[in-house]
């Protein structure tokens, strides 16, 4: 289990709605159905992440996030969830509109581009940074809007989203204190509980 | 061999072998959607696989336009044809006849043992003919749950169709919300589009139009419209096919003859052999009044119309989680009137899960052994199966 998933787990309401956006192989969902006996719904693209979600008794639709979510009424869940998918979609600061209209509230975890590796890497090779947890070349990554810590945060604050609460983790996937006091140098994964 | 193929011969082994189908009589009259009543009938069908103890197992199939009981195995050793849907019904198929006791029956109306326009009128002792009662899905849906209560089936693990028998699945979420644990919707739609009826209605008039069709009395007159029921599956075949699957099936090729010169064969290139082929292949096992009656009951079709029009409260009547499958080339069905019944489902709160599977096949591909289709189906069949 990725750390950021089990830090998510303490804000979701027990028998609550939850829409996981990009729920890979419903590895999550399920384990929310499991141990707080929510009511999940997963999109996903991929073939066989969609096959092994319906295999986990998962309900899963098949569905791109970057054609919209316009097919889900306003407020039809407490809780929509992304995580590590807000940087490869096409408009970012859109799919966050629309889930802050579909759910009373939001749990959003992406990689910080801002963590000193990053930089360092860009900084001495003068390269897009390529790491165990960002394996791919530029021109084939699936991730297409790299964000800092800092630039979420300005994003929130220019769209009037209210950061209910956030977690930081650092590189030794444990919450660090580095990361928590200066998260856009030390967070490898934020995770943020937003609502509007 | 590609894909297909190799999935196809893997599993070609997997049969439920000879069966035998069975007849159901009904005493008891039926009141139908049209007001009128059949005072008795007869639902011919085959099983598959085992009731179990608990009688939790039970898969209900549901046929399309052209289909009938005979869904899976052969009827004898010799028999070459396995029924429509051999590919999904068997021992390790999705529909795994290892785990489901499957019920295929051929609708009321149909032309392959169940009363339909061919049966005679007790009132007149002459076939029906044109004057059978016209039928609507809840119909079938309202039969079928006889012969639910017949088997001792109180309620099915999986209502299961493809086409109108996705429509009818549908239907019995809502009919019978108690006795219906999973409905799988395949290739289907909540009504049909002005496009679709327009298709369907060309069929029809291929049909009166033949003189052999003598005003539906046919039976009695001793002729045979097999000219314009042939027309009528000609243009209901191309468009359950895609362009692609055409092109790659026939492309332009010529059966003989050259391109310079064409032919003095009236059959010039080889799709038109093909969809004669068709044609008079199906003319031969089709009866036409029940084509026109199958056709009518598809563009009636309309799951929300008693529901004030809305989908999302006519769901909200259903009990049971959904799968809805749609298929890429699919334009007769295509994969938006699948995901308007996945959007109604979403607004309505009930559990559902859906795919579009890339596919070249067009309609046809519900039928085909197409490996994500048949990976997908499987997985949530083993989900029902886990839910007994």
């Amino acid at each position: 289990m990725r750390l950021d998933l089990a830090h998510i787990q303490r804000w979701i309401q027990p028998g609550s709605r939850v829409l996981d956006l990009g729920c890979g192989n419903g590895e999550f969902l399920q384990l929310l159905q499991e141990n707080l006996q929510v009511k999940g719904l997963g999109l996903e693209i991929d073939p066989q992440d969609i096959t092994e979600s319906i295999s986990r008794g998962l309900n899963i639709i098949e569905q791109d996030l970057d054609k919209g979510l316009s097919n889900f009424p306003d407020q039809s869940f407490d809780t929509v969830v992304m995580a590590h998918a807000l940087q490869a979609v096409h408009y970012p600061d859109r799919v966050l509109d629309e889930m802050l209209r579909i759910g009373r509230q939001c749990v959003v975890t992406f990689p910080n581009f801002g963590h000193w590796r990053c930089r360092m890497y860009l900084g001495t090779h003068g390269r897009m940074p390529v790491s165990e947890s960002m394996p791919y070349s530029w021109y084939a990554s699936p991730n297409i809007h790299f964000c800092t810590v800092a630039d979420f945060e300005q994003l929130c604050r220019e769209k009037g989203i209210q950061i209910l609460e956030r977690d930081m983790v650092g590189s030794t996937n444990r919450k660090s204190l580095l990361a928590t006091f200066w998260p856009n140098l030390f967070a490898t994964t934020a995770i943020y509980h937003i609502t509007r | 061999m590609n894909e297909v193929d190799q999935h196809f011969s893997a599993k070609a082994q997997a049969s439920v072998g000879v069966i035998v189908p069975q007849t159901a009589h009904f005493d008891e009259p039926i009141m139908l959607a049209c007001g009128r009543e059949l005072r008795d009938y007869d639902l011919v069908y085959e099983t598959y696989g085992e009731l179990n103890e608990t009688k939790s197992n039970a898969v209900l199939i549901c046929h399309a336009l052209s289909g009938n009981h005979h869904a899976a195995g052969v009827h004898n050793e010799q028999d070459s044809k396995p029924g429509w849907w051999n590919e999904c019904i068997g021992p390790g198929k999705p529909i795994d006849t290892n785990k489901f006791f499957v019920v295929s029956l051929n609708n009321l109306g149909g032309c392959h043992g169940s009363t339909g326009p061919t049966s005679i009128n007790p009132e007149t002792g002459k076939p029906w003919g044109p004057d059978f009662p016209v039928l609507r899905a809840r119909d079938w849906v309202h039969s079928q749950a006889r012969l639910a209560d017949r088997l001792g089936i109180t309620y099915w693990a999986a209502v299961v169709g493809g086409s109108l028998g996705g429509m009818q699945a549908m239907r019995w979420s809502l009919e019978y919300p108690q006795r219906v644990k999973h409905c799988v919707t395949i290739a289907s739609a909540m009504k049909l589009s002005a496009q679709n009826i327009a298709f369907n209605e060309i069929a029809r008039q291929a049909i009166i139009a033949d003189t052999g069709f003598a005003k539906g009395r046919y039976l009695e007159s001793g002729s045979v419209p097999t000219k314009g029921l042939g027309l009528a599956r000609m243009v209901g075949h191309i468009t359950y096919l895609s362009d692609d699957a055409m092109a790659r099936k026939f492309g332009r090729s010529l059966r003989s003859g050259t391109l310079e010169t064409g032919n003095d064969d009236s059959i010039e290139f080889q799709v038109e052999s093909y969809l004669r082929y068709q044609g008079s292949q199906f003319s031969e096992s089709f009866d036409a009044n029940t084509y026109i009656l199958m056709t009518r009951a598809l563009d009636y079709f309309d799951l929300a119309r008693e529901y004030g029009n809305d989908p999302v409260v006519a769901f909200s009547h259903a009990k049971c989680s959904f799968l809805v499958l749609s298929f890429s080339t699919d334009w007769r069905f295509s994969p938006q009137r699948s995901l308007e019944i996945v959007n109604a489902l979403i607004a309505a709160g009930r559990p559902v899960s859906y795919a579009e599977i890339e596919a070249n096949q067009g309609h046809d591909a519900f039928l085909l052994p197409i490996p994500r289709y048949l990976d997908v189906f499987s997985a949530y069949m083993q989900r029902v199966a886990a839910d007994f």
